[in-house]
């Protein structure tokens, strides 16, 4: 084995390391990008609230209570678009719910193990297909097949006078509330469903086979034992699928109707904030109109920020996407 | 060389070593996490070009003794040191010490091997390239000369591009030694280097240890006493933050001066 | 002890209910997703030919193409990912890195965390409002990009630190033990080890913004002609398929389709790959 040198007359001829200096820099710059993150939220908040102000300050509380929306007259009123995106939104999640629950159900306890992989990719890739590709699908494939498969038997089979017959008025051309909403079902569920799956499997096997232990079914240990045990993460996944309903655009604004005014029934054409801006806003003249749309965007911006702030605090982290 | 102090079984005795072999000396260390008080006024000489082990139950502070040593705690804020070490005369604890010089001087093994994510010959050249810009050649005689110095050099040479993560456990935890020497530091510190490694892996790296002290002042933490026994010259055993026995490897292991030290040796605690 | 018959039976019953529950709601949502691709493939192919490649976007009744479309779609997920992917990594390496617990560092994680789920249309209307309506006063391209790379920061970032946390402290020290400054730390072992989780975020964030309609319609807007110059409104295929699926024209809308079927298959075999990748270094 050889020496060469002895390490005591290496030491002196030692540079100090190339770029030391830089660490303080670096790390500010970290910060800097770390902090536009928080300018950018701040960015959009203050961005709406001077665009939409105009608005806010010639119509007052009517606003927000008017449903009349006349570019032509230049009156603004944004309650039928607030109405058709928390109706459009609460009925996607009462689609969504059940269905996405039960395919992460059935992805951690029943599904045999070589499909556990692509069932789960499958499921991705569904939340994955771009809002607009399901704003097509939903005008041209599936609003034809919901007119003729339900609204027309539907509203032909209410008794006059009744209830139903209320709900299901309208035009039935496949197209509104009952539409948009089961579009944006199909969109949200993949959401939570993967978000559950992963809250399902950080359940303790111990916990999950004790209860096997006492002969529980599986049914029962998923209802009564695991989804217990994740049961405010579950609640956190609800809430960011109610989360992206309420701010989703593009699906909806191509099957809604667009008509402001409040939505009547089921069938009823409507509209919600994001389709009004998305329809909107390239064309919207200077002024009074843009102001309009840009508030209504900051009422969205505040509903989705308070879900998604309760979704977060339920959740704590969840995964990335 | 060392004397002992004669008291019947003392609470706490630390032999004293010739000044002039001393290459570390550490003086009324104090250490604190955030509030916790983990190390209490430890006073150690380390022997230069021997092995010092440091043996003792779990938490009882060895493995931070070893972090202050070459400052490794800077790295996180509420972590503080006290008192003096010396090295070669000079305290290393003061402010303003650079300390990308300093560990440069002294090197680190980890309880876990951690080769970077790079080829076993970058592996090796990644610390010389922070000090020395070398040539080509002179880079090749470096890297080579590390790894035989860590018994790998046979094991590798003609793979020297493979990634450092395909070796065996054994084979990454020397990488890292060769790593480390690669620097030509004075001092290398082994923190429980062979806890994740195989029986055979162990004695193969022990062997290199031992053979690494002609060179090198060597400071290694242990939980296993026949480790401790086999490869250092000196032994301290420290116990709840406090050095308790400080003294010839040979004597600590047959006539240990302490009460808690021989119970710690012979199994009865620990 | 005795066990009711009648009580296993329905405890049965029920478990037997609740299983065929989750097996047809799988089955229904695989459903959607067959018939979401069928449409795809049916429809979108039937508007390729080559001139879709070729030509640019024709007025209605003549021949065209969506080259521009294609064209401007590319540069402005380009351009945007390029913004993105220095502001995420930067940013999520601060978060992992030097964030800590401190409370500046749980507030940043939780606006990123809002971020990554924000209506995208809200991250248009603040770029039209300070690119469009004050900076430059029309639509560009690259408004369009700043837009797309805002939706794309939060996911980068998110992933950056989440891999960035799993590299073992050890390999942080053992950096740090050789005398390496702490920033090349990082970009030396840190970023290479988390290089494939790195590259799964962009991924991810690649395809998240290349189907991306709502905040492109009032930034890049559209543009009729083929143009390089991302100062100027740029042809893009989101905003096509919202122009050409409404449209009266048939050949428009076979356009559109082609335009869907494009662009859903880049983002889902980008998705896939992204899968592969991360799988790839869980195992490796």
């Amino acid at each position: 084995m050889t020496i060469a040198q002895t390490d005591e007359a290496q030491a002196s001829r030692r540079t100090t390391p190339k770029g030391a200096g830089f660490d303080r820099a670096f790390e500010y710059l970290c910060f800097s990008a770390a902090t536009m993150l928080l300018a950018a939220l701040g960015g959009v908040m203050v961005s709406l609230i001077v665009g939409g102000w105009p608005a806010f300050a010639k119509f007052g509380v009517s606003f927000f209570t008017s449903s009349t929306w006349d570019p032509v007259e230049g009156v603004f009123g944004v309650a039928g678009p607030i109405v058709g995106t928390v109706v459009t939104s609460v009925l996607a999640l009462a689609i969504a719910v059940p269905i996405a629950f039960g395919v992460a159900f059935f992805l951690v306890e029943f599904c045999p193990a070589p499909l556990r992989r692509p069932i789960g990719t499958a499921v991705e890739l569904l939340a994955g297909v771009p809002s607009i590709v399901y704003g097509m699908w939903g005008l041209f494939v599936f609003a034809p097949v919901f007119a003729k498969y339900v609204q027309l038997p539907a509203m032909t089979a209410a008794p006059p006078g009744s209830v139903w017959e209320k709900l299901t008025q309208g035009i039935p051309n496949g197209t509104g509330i009952m539409a948009a909403s089961i579009i944006l079902a199909v969109m949200v569920l993949p959401f939570i469903a993967a978000t559950l799956r992963d809250l399902l499997n950080t359940v303790p096997a111990q916990v999950r086979e004790s209860a096997y232990g006492l002969g529980a079914t599986t049914g029962e240990v998923v209802m009564k034992v695991t989804l217990p045990y994740v049961r405010r993460g579950a609640i956190g996944a609800v809430m960011l699928g109610l989360g992206r309903a309420l701010g989703e655009t593009m699906a909806v604004t191509f099957i809604i109707g667009n008509s402001h005014g409040f939505p009547k029934s089921l069938f009823d054409s409507g509209s919600t904030i994001a389709s009004t801006i998305a329809n909107e806003f390239a064309e919207a003249s200077p002024g009074l109109h843009t102001a309009s749309l840009v508030a209504a965007g900051l009422v969205l911006f505040i509903i989705t920020f308070a879900v998604l702030t309760l979704a977060r605090l339920m959740l704590g982290r969840p995964r990335s996407i | 060389m060392t004397t002992t102090i004669a008291t019947e079984n003392p609470e706490i005795s630390v032999a004293e070593i010739d000044k002039a072999k001393v290459k570390l000396d550490v003086q009324g260390l104090d250490f604190y996490y955030g509030k916790s008080h983990s190390l209490k006024a430890v006073s150690i000489p380390f022997a230069n070009k021997a092995v010092t082990a440091l043996i003792g139950p779990s938490g009882c502070g060895k493995s931070t003794l070893l972090r202050t040593l070459n400052r490794m705690y800077a790295l996180y804020p509420g972590q503080r040191a006290t008192g003096k070490i010396l090295l070669d005369g000079e305290d290393i604890l003061r402010p303003g010490v650079d300390l990308s010089m300093l560990r440069a001087r002294i090197g680190m093994v980890f309880q876990k091997p951690t080769p970077f994510p790079m080829s076993i010959f970058d592996n090796v050249a990644f610390g010389v390239k922070l000090y020395e810009s070398l040539s080509k050649s002179e880079m090749a005689e470096r890297v080579e000369e590390s790894l035989r110095r860590a018994a790998l050099w046979d094991e590798v040479k003609d793979k020297l591009n493979a990634p450092g993560l395909g070796l065996s456990g054994g084979q990454q935890q020397r990488l890292c030694v060769a790593r480390g020497i690669a620097v030509k530091p004075e001092i290398l510190l082994l923190d429980e280097p062979t806890s994740a490694l195989d029986p055979i892996s162990s004695a193969k790296l022990e062997e290199t240890v031992i053979q690494l002290k002609a060179d090198y002042t060597i400071v290694i933490v242990t939980h296993n006493l026949g480790q401790a026994a086999r490869v250092s010259d000196y032994t301290g055993f420290m116990y709840l933050g406090e050095l308790v026995e400080f003294g010839e490897t040979a004597t600590m292991f047959t006539r240990p001066a302490t009460r808690r030290a021989s119970d710690y040796i012979t199994g009865r605690f620990g | 002890m005795a066990v009711s018959a009648a009580r296993v039976m329905s405890r049965r019953l029920a478990n037997g209910a609740f299983t065929a529950f989750c097996v047809l709601v799988t089955l229904l949502a695989l459903a959607f997703l067959a018939a979401i691709l069928t449409t795809l493939i049916q429809k979108g192919v039937a508007g390729l030919s080559v001139d879709t490649f070729t030509m640019n976007t024709p007025a209605a009744g003549s021949r065209g193409g969506l080259l521009n479309a294609i064209i401007g779609s590319v540069l402005l997920c380009l351009y945007a990912m390029a913004i993105a992917l220095v502001l995420g990594i930067l940013a999520g390496t601060w978060l992992a890195e030097y964030a800590g617990d401190s409370r500046y560092g749980s507030v940043v994680r939780f606006i990123n965390d809002v971020l990554l789920s924000a209506p995208s249309i809200l991250i248009g209307l603040f770029v039209w409002q300070i690119m469009v309506a004050n900076l430059l006063h029309h639509f560009s391209g690259y408004a369009g990009s700043v837009a797309l790379a805002l939706i794309a920061v939060p996911v980068i970032a998110r992933t950056t630190e989440d891999v960035l946390r799993l590299q073992p402290t050890s390999l942080r020290e053992s950096g740090v033990a050789l005398g390496t400054p702490f920033w090349t730390v990082i970009r030396s072992i840190l970023w290479k080890s988390a290089s494939a989780g790195i590259l799964t975020g962009g991924l991810l964030a690649f395809a998240r913004i290349s189907g991306e309609t709502a905040p492109l319609l009032f930034t890049a807007l559209n543009n009729q002609f083929l143009s390089l110059d991302m100062s100027k409104e740029m042809a893009n295929l989101p905003v096509l398929m919202f122009n050409f699926a409404l449209s009266a024209y048939d050949d428009l809308q076979r356009l559109a389709w082609a335009a869907a079927l494009i662009v859903s298959g880049s983002v889902l075999g980008v998705t896939v790959i992204a899968r592969l990748v991360s799988r790839e270094q869980k195992q490796g």
